[in-house]
């Protein structure tokens, strides 16, 4: 591969854990750090996504119309998309709303135990939410699953070196769920 | 079991011996043969439910679940084929996809059978989409809880109430996606008269579905070992 991997990390509907675990990569992160470049993400200031990347990981469920658009943004611009932990390969803790009814759901967190004056969503805080909080390949095409909550730095550093090395993703083995 | 003519069979090409009344499974285990299972409990009678066991047999038109097939003289078995692998990843999917498995947030998670399945089979996401079905959590037992979400009706704890320890608390109640573990004739298991508290259910359970108060994410350690022993004990008695 000539110049370095172009990397990117975007946080849809998650806890951010999955970030954690990427930091947590620890000294390995700096091993890695002179074959890649932080192109996009949360820990880094850029504000727009850029023209291509090489890998976009990206943490969390797709539960709203933004994060939908978000995703399909990244796929647009990234040659591979690796789906970052458990919310993200099947929906994991957002996912837990979709057997009850959104609007009840709403309703009771927002109006009912609101502490201060209740809020009327979905409004510019509360977004809309689809109807389920969705894995991202039933939105976006994946190339890799890396699970666990969050999966552990081990798996990242796996799939960051595969890529480099340029392996086959599909030969990776699963480390971890939950 | 025992007792019935010696014969000979293939299992992945090496040469085992084997008592006709044993079943495929027990033959591997004693010859350090991995066959996946997850239905199966040695202690309990098989029933053959959820076929993760699958083997293929020369001859048979389609693979055979081990832990209730009988070996035969001559029988060629293969325990591990890409479309064996590729059947029980599937069987596994259609059981994730119909229950609720949120594995962050369950009282198992690193202790589950079915999880430890997931990641042996590389089932690293549901190509068949989630149903996200509602369903009920009877948590009236003083000390033990029933989240019907995690289960996959494998029958251990029917099982284990009935033979074991001869309550017979549980059974199955419905068909297809509306099948459910019950309790007695569909009380609330605090109020079953015939549940005498044992928890051997609890132990057997392969996932999170069963499992005791006060535990949270991923306290929970499921001990059977206990099994075995007691059936073995029995089976002394009865021959008396
Ligand atoms: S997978 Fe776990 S750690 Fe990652 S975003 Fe979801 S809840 Fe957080
Ligand atoms: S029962 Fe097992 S597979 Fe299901 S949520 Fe719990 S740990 Fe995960
Ligand atoms: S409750 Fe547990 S032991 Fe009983 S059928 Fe469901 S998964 Fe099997
Ligand atoms: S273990 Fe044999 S069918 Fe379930």
């Amino acid at each position: 591969m000539s110049g370095r991997l172009r990397v990117a990390t975007v946080w849809l509907d998650g806890c951010s854990g999955c970030h954690m675990s990427f930091l947590d990569m620890d000294e390995l992160l700096l091993e890695l750090a002179p074959r890649l470049e932080l192109a996009y993400s949360p820990l880094v200031d850029r504000k727009e996504f850029p023209d291509r990347v090489d890998l976009a990981l990206l943490e969390g469920a797709v539960s709203t119309p933004e994060d939908e658009a978000k995703a399909r943004l990244v796929r647009a611009h990234s040659r591979l998309v690796v789906a970052l932990g458990d919310c993200a390969c099947q929906g994991n803790v957002p996912a837990l709303r979709n057997r009850l009814d959104n609007e009840q759901l709403l309703d009771l967190v927002y109006r009912q135990q609101a502490d201060g004056p209740a809020a009327a969503p979905p409004d510019r805080n509360v977004p809309p939410l689809l109807t389920h909080s969705l894995p991202l390949h039933r939105v976006i095409a994946v190339d890799l699953f890396l699970p666990g909550c969050p999966p552990p730095p081990a798996a990242i550093v796996r799939a960051l070196t595969a890529v480099l090395d340029g392996e086959t993703l599909s030969e990776l083995p699963t480390l971890k769920f939950g | 079991m025992s007792g019935g003519r010696v014969i000979t069979l293939q299992i992945d090409g090496r040469d085992c011996g084997a008592d006709e009344n044993q079943t495929i499974l027990e033959v591997a285990q004693e010859n350090g043969i991995f066959i996946p299972t997850l239905c199966h409990l040695n202690g309990l009678h098989p029933v053959g439910g959820c076929r993760i066991c699958m083997v293929e047999v020369e001859g048979a038109p389609r693979p055979l679940p081990a832990c209730v097939t009988h070996p035969a003289e001559g029988m060629r078995v293969t325990t591990d084929t890409p479309e064996l692998r590729r059947r029980r990843r599937l069987i596994l999917e259609l059981m994730l996809a119909e229950g609720n498995h949120v594995c962050a947030v369950c009282v198992v998670n690193g202790h589950c059978e079915l999880q430890e399945l997931a990641l042996q089979l590389g089932v690293d996401h549901l190509e068949i989409p989630a149903l996200y079905p509602r369903r009920e959590v009877d948590a009236s037992h003083p000390r033990f809880g029933l989240d019907r979400n995690r289960c996959v009706l494998c029958t251990r704890c029917v099982r284990v109430c009935g033979e074991i320890e001869g309550a017979h608390t549980w059974d199955v109640m419905g068909r297809g996606l509306k099948a459910a573990i019950i309790s007695d004739l569909n009380q609330p298991w605090g109020e079953a008269e015939s549940c005498t508290a044992c928890g051997k259910c609890v132990q057997v359970c392969p996932t999170g579905a069963l499992f005791e108060k006060g535990k949270a994410t991923g306290e929970m350690v499921k001990r059977h070992l206990h099994l075995p022993l007691l059936t073995a004990m029995r089976k002394e008695e009865e021959e008396r």
